[in-house]
């Protein structure tokens, strides 16, 4: 008992010096800095939205409706121009930003852990559990990513959590592969003979030791894949079937702008540059991490 | 041998498609809301004959298993029913609509891989030039970078500040030529008329280039990490040995493998683009299969609806199985 | 073994620039090899033989570079040549065979084209243009002259049944016959000189002593000279007129094999002959050299095995130069 909570100890510690190393490591590596920077400032930017916004992002100057931003003559102290319902456009891209880094979050968090919760079981007990899955994870695979979710939202209307169900419903199953795989080729090595060896159950052999093997695939995985995730969020509010207006999501925020792209386009424009350095933040955080923690998943 | 493989691969593709029809049909049957009500609900008051009479049509008022066999029966026949709101089969819908989105996928490919290919070989062979880096930051750029906008910044300054391109449709008016293949630009040029080609190519070439630059993206860093791996094998050194000439040393021997897995990433690639065209469709205003799709998504059309999904999935896995079939071509480890 | 030379290297140094440092594969090398020799250079992994060989058919990629020397082959010094006339020479007058056969071959050509091509790069058979397309025209295909060529060239390398094996990719070639492909393809255009990486290092010990027949035979028969690279001093005894020692980028001992195997000098030969075990002697005990083969960036000055010599003295601080002791030995060591 002594000698298990001694091994518990160390494999912490393991896991601290782990931490800063890879810390360490992506400081040194500067594109993935600037990346993590990007991101860092974004989510600082969420959190203090509150106070920060000049402007209150739902309500509407009705005598500010479209101005141009401050460089250019016509306008007020709008910072990026107001929109067609005359709100200001910096305000709404600041509050939106909590929007889609929570949709980034919980759909990435829910894909992961739907993902590798069948996916372990799947490597690990296979059998008809595994076919089964396989086989729906395979058919669902079939739908273009978009069409699936613009299905989905559709049926089931447009709403926050119905689009992290959407996005979930199909998210998972590239976790479920990653990790099943991952499992199946673990479970053929030696330590997991040596767990069983000595008696620990299943379920705790999977937990305790394979995961671990695994998450950091599992990080560079996620990381990336919540870019493209936040690219599909926003699609679809552009389409109308995300968030719903008046809510500051910066996809609708660039379809309200499309009649006036002709003479005011900076309503589009600005929202749609906000989520772009977004997304290139977390790609490029996600790049890094993929080199600094798993060179084997690397292309180049 | 090779064939035995290739009937395998088809045949095993038919449990998927057969899933993916009972999914949509699932999906429409669990979704909140009685239909009729939904398509009733605009025209106001009706009777209750009227309302009869459209469960009938509908076949709405047979039980789950029932309207599940009369599904799929028609789907193999071909009939994937008609369409609410248009009063038309379901089926001359899409076909109409199909050839310009089959023009949009076709321009998008040429362009991105014209584009991708030449600068993923490009910077391969010629590592950390200042061509190799500007690229991989532009292809990073490509893959971060929402459609939607990037269609839109391009109407913004091409169309509306340089007025060079057209803002959207695919020809304009009564410019259209002659039905052949249904792809305006290919039958303009079949038909000899000029003016019509300029116009379609005009009306082309902005969506082409927003979805082609994410393909051009995807499709340079593959090419270049393949060939980064090619180049370092020995067979490249050998064939320098032997006394090839650079040219034919990348272009033959190390070209041929790298284009082995370039294929499978293009061929996933080709299936998505055609999941992207609804957007890239709705910004330009394009009148392909995506934007019917949209349309009746709004409208609440369930059988068309319907019937776009199971098209799209259906193309999908079909490109899917030619990629798969093509690969057993170019890869001989893999035909034996 | 005459009196012309084939081959002089004098002076040859190459270099690897890294961020570390530059790293000494080659160290002022020079050596010899006379018309129809067979010369074994010998010595452990990482000592830069392999670099030697890639130096002289001037296949050094980057960061590589050499920097100084001369090759003097048929009378030139290959590297004062340009790029073209260094062609000509690859694969025609010196051609090369490497270590791993199935890595060497390109995977996705057939193997008779393979062969057809060191051919039909130096003008020695018509380059066919749709020759893809014309070999699916077996027969007709089949009495051209260039595919007879090749035929032959099979024959002699002991390929059997060529007429199928033509036509058939690398994968599906056992190991040995994968080697004797190469080695077809080294032959193609009669060189003179044949620079052998460990060329039997990746196969059975049997399959290693036909190939070893193999060259010997073509040794024999067209007095080609060959440079043999292995780290088995054993085989080297069994295969070469002559051996040469390398060690850190030098030759540190070289001469007839005879006198080498028997009267070992520098201490680095005489630990490579204890290393090696015998069958019949079973009370003698294995004496490994001891130490590790030194970081070619940050070498010391003088001789460069002085941490590793049991009979290391402070004038080994000195690098010593080749002495030639008569009877075709020549070592670098003060203590002959």
């Amino acid at each position: 008992m002594k000698t298990r909570i001694y091994f518990i100890k160390i494999r912490a510690r393991l896991f601290w010096w782990n931490l800063v190393d890879v810390f360490w490591k992506m400081v040194a590596h500067r594109s993935t800095l600037i990346g993590a920077i990007v991101v860092a400032l974004f989510i600082f930017m969420a959190l203090i939205a509150p106070w920060i916004v000049p402007h209150n992002p739902l309500e509407g100057d009705l005598f500010k409706r479209l101005v141009p931003p401050f460089w250019i003559p016509g306008s007020t102290n709008y910072l990026l121009g107001g929109d067609e319902l005359g709100r200001d456009i910096f305000s709404r891209i600041v509050a939106g930003a909590e929007i889609s880094l929570w949709i980034g979050f919980l759909s990435v968090g829910v894909s992961i852990l739907v993902g590798t919760l069948l996916g372990a079981f799947a490597g690990f007990y296979r059998g008809l559990f595994d076919e089964l899955i396989s086989r729906f994870a395979e058919i669902l695979l079939a739908f273009p990513f978009l069409i699936f979710a613009i299905g989905v939202m559709a049926m089931m209307g447009p709403g926050f959590w119905n689009l992290i169900f959407a996005l979930t419903f199909k998210g998972w199953v590239e976790f479920f592969r990653l990790i099943r795989g991952e499992v199946m080729s673990e479970t053929t090595k030696e330590y997991v003979e040596a767990a069983r060896a000595s008696g620990l159950r299943n379920r705790a052999i999977i937990l305790r030791e394979i995961l671990p093997n695994v998450v950091h695939s599992l990080i560079v995985l996620g990381t990336l894949r919540m870019g493209y995730m936040i690219i599909m969020e926003a699609s679809l509010s552009f389409l109308g079937l995300g968030i719903q207006p008046p809510m500051p999501a910066w996809g609708s925020m660039v379809n309200s702008g499309r009649p006036y792209m002709l003479n005011a386009w900076w309503i589009s424009t600005f929202p749609g540059l906000a989520l772009l350095t977004l997304v290139l933040g977390i790609n490029l955080l996600g790049e890094g991490l993929r080199d600094i923690l798993d060179p084997r998943l690397r292309i180049d | 041998m090779r064939f035995v493989k290739i009937l395998e691969r088809i045949l095993a593709t038919i449990p998927v498609m057969l899933g993916v029809a009972i999914m949509v049909f699932a999906f429409m049957r669990l979704t909140p809301g009685d239909p009729v009500d939904l398509m009733m609900g605009e025209a106001g008051v009706v009777s209750k004959a009227e309302i009869q009479a459209i469960r009938e049509q509908f076949k709405l008022d047979q039980p789950l298993h029932k309207q599940l066999l009369s599904y799929l029966s028609g789907l193999v026949r071909g009939d994937l029913g008609t369409s609410f709101k248009k009063k038309e089969p379901v089926w001359k819908l899409i076909r109409e609509r199909f050839p310009a989105t089959m023009e949009l996928a076709l321009g998008s490919l040429l362009f991105g891989l014209a584009i991708g290919l030449p600068i993923g070989i490009w910077s391969a062979v010629k590592q950390n030039s200042p061509l190799d880096r500007l690229s991989m930051g532009g292809s990073f750029l490509g893959i971060s970078m929402p459609p939607f906008w990037l269609g839109i910044i391009f109407i913004i300054i091409f169309s509306s500040r340089l007025r060079w391109l057209p803002v959207s449709g695919r020809i304009d008016y009564g410019f259209e030529p002659r039905f052949i293949t249904g792809l305006y630009a290919v039958d303009s040029l079949l038909t000899g008329k000029i003016d019509s080609f300029l116009s379609s190519l005009a009306h082309l070439t902005l969506p082409s280039v927003t979805l082609g630059l994410a393909l051009a993206a995807i499709v340079a860093r593959v090419m270049r990490s393949s060939m980064l791996e090619v180049m370092r094998q020995d067979y490249v050194t050998l064939a320098r040995a032997k006394g090839n000439r650079e040219s034919s040393v990348i272009g033959k021997h190390a070209l041929r493998n790298a284009l082995i897995p370039t294929v499978t990433v293009v061929g996933i690639q080709i299936g998505m683009l055609l999941g992207g065209n609804m957007i890239v469709e709705t910004v330009f205003g394009w009148p392909g299969i995506g934007r019917l799709a949209v349309d009746a998504i709004f409208a609440r059309d369930y059988p068309l609806v319907q019937g776009v999904v199971i098209i799209y999935s259906f193309t999908y896995v079909l490109v899917n199985l030619l990629v798969d079939i093509l690969y057993t071509f170019i890869n001989p480890r893999i035909a034996l | 073994m005459g009196e012309e030379l084939c081959l002089n290297i004098t002076n040859l140094t190459t270099l690897f620039k890294t961020r570390k440092g530059a790293i000494r594969a080659v160290n002022d090398l020079s050596l010899k090899v006379g018309k129809g020799e067979l010369l074994g250079l010998v010595g452990e992994s990482g000592c830069g033989k392999s670099v030697t060989l890639l130096s002289i058919l001037r296949l050094i990629p980057y960061p590589g570079e050499i920097v100084s020397g001369t090759i003097l082959f048929e009378g030139e010094d290959l590297l004062k040549k340009n790029k073209q006339e260094i062609r000509k020479i690859r694969g025609m007058k010196i051609s090369m065979v490497f270590q791993d056969p199935m890595t060497t071959l390109n995977p996705v050509f057939k193997v008779g084209e393979q062969i057809r091509e060191s051919l039909s790069i130096h003008g020695m058979i018509q380059p066919t243009h749709g020759g893809k397309f014309l070999s699916l025209f077996y027969d007709h295909y089949r009495r051209k002259p260039e595919y007879r060529r090749v035929i032959e060239i099979m024959e002699q390398v002991g390929i059997s049944t060529p007429d199928s094996r033509y036509y058939e990719y690398p994968h599906q070639f056992s190991g040995g016959m994968q080697q004797r492909a190469l080695i077809a393809i080294a032959l193609s255009c009669n060189p003179s000189l044949i620079l052998a990486d460990e060329p039997t290092t990746a196969l059975d010990v049997t399959i290693q002593a036909q190939i070893l027949e193999l060259l010997k035979k073509i040794n024999r028969e067209r007095s080609t000279s060959m440079i043999f690279v292995t780290h088995n001093l054993a085989v080297a005894n069994e295969f070469c007129h002559r051996i040469a020692v390398m060690y850190a980028g030098r030759i540190v001992e070289v001469g007839n094999v005879d006198s080498i195997v028997r009267k070992p000098l520098h201490p680095y030969t005489k630990g490579l002959l204890n290393s090696i075990p015998r069958m019949t002697d079973k009370s003698q005990r294995i004496e490994p050299i001891p130490g590790n083969v030194p970081d070619l960036i940050d070498l010391p000055e003088g001789c460069a095995f002085k941490p590793r010599c049991q009979w290391a003295q402070d004038r080994c601080n000195e690098l010593p130069l080749l002495k030639d002791l008569g009877e075709d030995h020549f070592v670098r060591c003060h203590l002959s």
